[in-house]
C-alpha cells in the first residue's frame, strides 16, 4: 500500500518536474561554429545547428511577426519550386498564428491566380489551350508552382521540391533542420569528398549531396517590418513560418493543455483525498 | 456472477426489471459488492487504465471515422483535413495516435504484473489466456490503424508485416505468395489493401471488447488475485470492490490521464516516426523502415533469425509462449515475493524486452563499440531472443522446481493488519 501511494506521488513529482523543465526551455541564439568534416562519415547528415524558436517548450506559441517574415520569404524565394498545397489563404488569418487582417488576407489571396472555373461559354481554357485564371479567393489553396511532378523535375534537373504544408514535422527536428540546411551551404567539402555533377554541397542534408541551390543570401528579401534581412533572420523565419504551417494547432493545442492539465492535477488530488479517506480504517 | 447475491431491488420498475433481466443486479453484484482482495496495490490499477484506454480508442475512433477517407488516393488529405479544418480534428487524431502508445504502455505493465505476482496461474489459465488474446488483437489493430494515414511509414510497414505470409512458400510453394495476393487485394500494397485494413480496423475493436467482456467474466469467477498471490480464506481478506477499488482506480486513472494529456498536448509527435508525415511512395522505399515502439521487440526477433520463415515462427512462437505458460511454470507458489530464486531472472527478463525494444529501433547492421571491442547488435539481438525464449521453456520449468519458496503467509488480513509482522518485513 504505502509502495503504491508512493510510486504514484512519484510519478505524478515527475511529470510536474518535466513540465517545468519543458516550460523553462529558453529562446537562446543560433551558434554557427564551423563544423569539423574530417571527423564526420562522409555523406550521414550532421546534428542540427543549436538554434531555438518561440514555439518550443510547453509555453512556447508562435512569433507572429516571425511567421508573417518567414510567409515573405516562402511567397517571395521557396514558392518558385516548392508547392503548400494544404494551406489555404484563409489560414494566414489565424490567431496564434501569422495573424493577417481579413483584408491583408484578400489583398494576399488575390496576389495569386488560380484556374478558373467555365466561363459563361462553358470553357475552362482560353484559344491557345491554356486554363482561363482567376484571381484567388482566402477559401482557395496556394497554388502549386508545376502543374504536375513531371514539369517540376523538369524544372529542376530531375529532382523534385518537397510540398512544404507538412515539412516541418516530416524532417526529424524539423525546424532547426530547415535552418541548419538553409544556412549550411557556405562550407567546402572535405577533401576526397566528390559533389555529384549538378548538386551543391550541404552536410546537414542526408548524403551531403542536393539539389536545391543555395535558396536564400543576406538580402533575398526586403522585410516590409524593417527587420534587417540577414541569412540567418530568413532561415529563422521561414523555419518558423514553415512550422505553423505543419502544425498550425500549436497555440489553441497548448491553451487546452495546460487548462486540462491544471483540471487533471486538481481532480488527482480530490480523488487522492477520497482514496485516503475511504481507506482510512482498513490498514 | 458467481456466489450469492445480495441486491435489493428498490423501486417498483427495478423489482419488476429483476425477475425478466437481471442486469442491475449483475452489475451490482460485479461492480459494487464484488469482494475484491483488500492488498490490490498500484500495479492492479492497470486493468481499470485499460478498460479506459480502450473507451478512448473507440470514442475517438468512431469520430475520426466520420472524417476519414479510406482511399489511397485521399486518406492522407483527410487526415491532414482533419488536423486542419474538423473542429477539434487535431485533439481527436493526437488523442487516437497517442492513446495507442498509452494503450500498449499500459498493457505490457498490465502483462509484467500478471508475470511477477503469478496471476497465470491456476485457476486463472483461462483468464491469462484470453489477455493473450486480447494483446494479439491489439497489436493486430494498432499495426491496421497505423497503415489508415497511408504515410510512407505506413505503407512500406504494411509492406513489411504482409510479406511476413509470403515466407510461407518455403513450406507451401506459392501458398504463401496468394496468401499476400488475397490478403493485399492485388499484387502489390495498394487501394484495396487500404480499404479492408480500415473496415477490419473498424471492427477488431469490438472484438476486443468482446473477449474484455470474457476476460472480465473469467476474472469473477476466481477473483482477483494479490500481491501475496495466496487465495482468499474469507470475508476479513476482501473489500467490496465500490468504493475501495472504484476511488482507488479512478486516481490511478487520472494520473495515467496526466501522462496521457502530457503528451497529447505538449509531445503529439514524441512518439510518431517523422517520416509518416510524407505521402505514402511506393515508388521510395524509406532508408530506415521501422514499426511503432510497442512492436520493436518482436521486429527485432524477426531481424535477428537469418532465415525468413524461421524468423516468422520465432516472432510469433513468442506470442505463443505467453500463452502457454500457465504449464510452463512448475511452482506452487504464485508470487515472486516468495520466489527469491526467479525473482532476479524476472528482473533480467524485464530488462531484455526494454533492451529489444531498442534493438528493434537499431539498423540491423549497427555496432557497439564498447572498450574498443565491436559488438554487432545482430549478435546482442539474437542472445536477447534466446533469453526471451530460455526464461519461458528452460529458466521457469527448471527453477520452479528447484527453488526453496519463503513461507507464504497465512492470510491476506494477517499480513495488512499487522497480524503476521515477520512476512510483512520480508516484502
Amino acid at each position: 500500500m504505502r509502495i503504491a501511494q508512493r510510486l504514484g506521488l512519484a510519478v505524478g513529482a515527475g511529470l510536474v518536474v518535466a513540465a517545468l523543465w519543458a516550460g523553462a526551455v529558453s529562446t537562446a541564439t543560433a551558434q554557427n561554429s564551423q563544423p569539423d568534416l574530417s571527423k564526420v562519415t562522409p555523406g550521414e547528415a550532421l546534428p542540427v545547428k543549436d538554434v531555438s524558436f518561440s514555439f518550443q517548450g510547453m509555453f512556447g506559441v508562435y512569433n507572429t511577426a516571425a511567421v508573417q517574415r518567414g510567409f515573405q520569404v516562402y511567397k517571395e524565394v521557396c514558392s518558385a519550386c516548392h508547392s503548400m498545397n494544404l494551406v489555404a489563404f484563409s489560414d494566414l488569418g489565424q490567431r496564434g498564428g501569422p495573424d493577417f487582417t481579413p483584408a491583408q488576407v484578400k489583398a494576399i489571396a488575390a496576389s495569386y491566380k488560380v484556374p478558373a472555373g467555365p466561363n459563361n461559354m462553358g470553357q475552362t481554357t482560353d484559344s491557345n489551350g491554356q486554363p482561363l485564371m482567376r484571381p484567388a479567393i482566402p477559401a482557395d489553396h496556394f497554388p502549386p508552382p508545376f502543374a504536375n511532378e513531371e514539369a517540376a523535375r523538369f524544372a529542376n534537373n530531375g529532382a523534385l521540391p518537397p510540398d512544404m504544408s507538412l515539412l516541418a514535422k516530416a524532417l526529424d527536428d524539423g525546424p532547426a533542420r530547415i535552418y541548419s540546411i538553409v544556412t549550411g551551404f557556405n562550407l567546402n567539402p572535405p577533401p576526397g569528398f566528390k559533389v555529384a555533377p549538378g548538386k551543391f554541397f550541404n552536410p546537414y542534408f542526408p548524403g551531403w549531396n542536393i539539389s536545391m541551390p543555395p535558396p536564400l543570401t543576406d538580402g533575398s528579401v526586403t522585410y516590409t517590418d524593417g527587420t534587417k534581412a540577414t541569412l540567418d533572420q530568413e532561415a529563422h523565419d521561414v523555419a518558423t513560418f514553415l512550422m505553423w504551417c505543419a502544425e498550425p494547432k500549436l497555440d489553441q493545442r497548448k491553451r487546452i493543455g495546460l487548462e486540462v492539465m491544471i483540471f487533471l492535477v486538481v481532480l488527482s488530488g480530490l480523488l487522492y483525498a477520497s482514496y485516503r479517506r475511504v481507506w482510512r480504517d482498513m490498514h | 456472477m458467481a456466489g450469492h447475491s445480495d441486491y435489493t431491488p428498490s423501486n417498483g420498475f427495478t423489482r419488476w426489471l429483476d425477475t425478466r433481466l437481471p442486469i442491475l443486479r449483475f452489475a451490482h453484484d460485479t461492480m459494487i459488492t464484488f469482494p475484491t482482495p483488500r492488498n490490490l496495490n498500484f500495479w492492479y490499477a492497470f486493468g481499470a487504465i485499460l478498460t479506459f484506454c480502450l473507451m478512448m480508442q473507440i470514442i475517438t475512433g468512431i469520430v475520426l471515422a466520420m472524417h476519414y477517407v479510406p482511399s489511397d488516393t485521399m486518406a492522407f488529405d483527410s487526415v491532414e483535413k482533419i488536423m486542419r479544418d474538423v473542429n477539434y480534428g487535431w485533439l481527436m487524431r493526437y488523442l487516437h495516435a497517442n492513446g495507442a502508445s498509452m494503450f500498449f504502455l499500459a498493457v505490457y505493465v498490465h502483462i509484467f504484473r500478471g508475470l511477477y505476482y503469478g496471476s497465470y496461474k491456476a485457476p486463472r489459465e483461462v483468464l491469462w489466456i484470453l489477455g493473450v488474446i486480447i494483446y494479439l488483437l491489439m497489436m493486430a489493430t494498432a499495426f491496421l490503424g497505423y497503415v489508415l494515414p497511408w504515410g510512407q511509414m505506413s505503407f512500406w510497414g504494411a509492406t513489411v508485416i504482409t510479406n511476413l505470409f509470403s515466407s510461407i512458400d518455403q513450406i507451401v510453394p506459392h501458398a504463401g505468395t496468394a496468401i499476400t495476393t488475397w490478403l493485399w487485394g492485388g499484387y502489390a500494397v495498394g487501394g484495396p489493401t487500404l480499404n479492408r485494413f480500415f473496415s477490419l480496423h473498424y471492427l477488431l475493436p469490438f472484438v476486443i471488447l468482446g473477449v474484455v467482456g470474457l476476460h472480465v467474466w473469467a476474472l469473477h469467477v476466481p477473483g482477483n488475485n494479490n500481491p501475496l498471490g495466496i487465495d482468499v480464506k474469507g470475508p476479513q481478506d476482501t473489500v467490496p470492490f465500490h468504493p475501495y477499488y472504484t476511488v482507488k482506480d479512478a486516481f490511478y486513472i487520472s494520473l495515467f490521464a496526466l501522462l496521457f494529456a502530457y503528451l497529447v498536448f505538449f509531445k503529439p509527435n514524441f512518439v510518431a516516426n517523422p517520416d509518416n508525415y510524407f505521402p505514402a511512395n511506393p515508388l521510395q522505399t524509406p532508408p530506415h523502415i521501422v514499426p511503432e515502439w510497442y512492436l520493436l521487440p518482436f521486429y527485432a526477433m524477426l531481424r535477428a533469425v537469418p532465415q525468413k520463415l524461421m524468423g516468422v515462427m520465432v516472432l510469433f512462437g513468442a506470442i505463443v509462449t505467453l500463452a502457454l505458460i500457465p504449464w510452463l511454470d512448475t511452482s506452487r507458489v504464485r508470487s515472486l515475493r516468495f520466489r527469491p530464486m526467479l525473482r532476479p531472472f524476472f528482473w533480467v527478463l524485464v530488462a531484455n524486452c526494454v533492451l529489444l525494444g531498442y534493438l528493434g529501433s537499431k539498423e540491423p547492421q549497427a555496432v557497439w563499440i564498447i572498450g574498443g571491442a565491436h559488438i554487432e547488435l545482430l549478435w546482442v539481438a539474437r542472445v536477447a531472443t534466446l533469453y526471451y525464449y530460455g526464461f519461458f521453456w528452460l529458466i521457469l520449468p527448471i527453477v520452479g522446481l528447484i527453488e526453496h519458496p519463503l513461507p507464504l503467509p497465512d492470510s491476506i488480513s494477517k499480513t495488512v493488519l499487522g497480524g503476521d509482522a515477520g512476512v510483512a518485513a520480508a516484502e
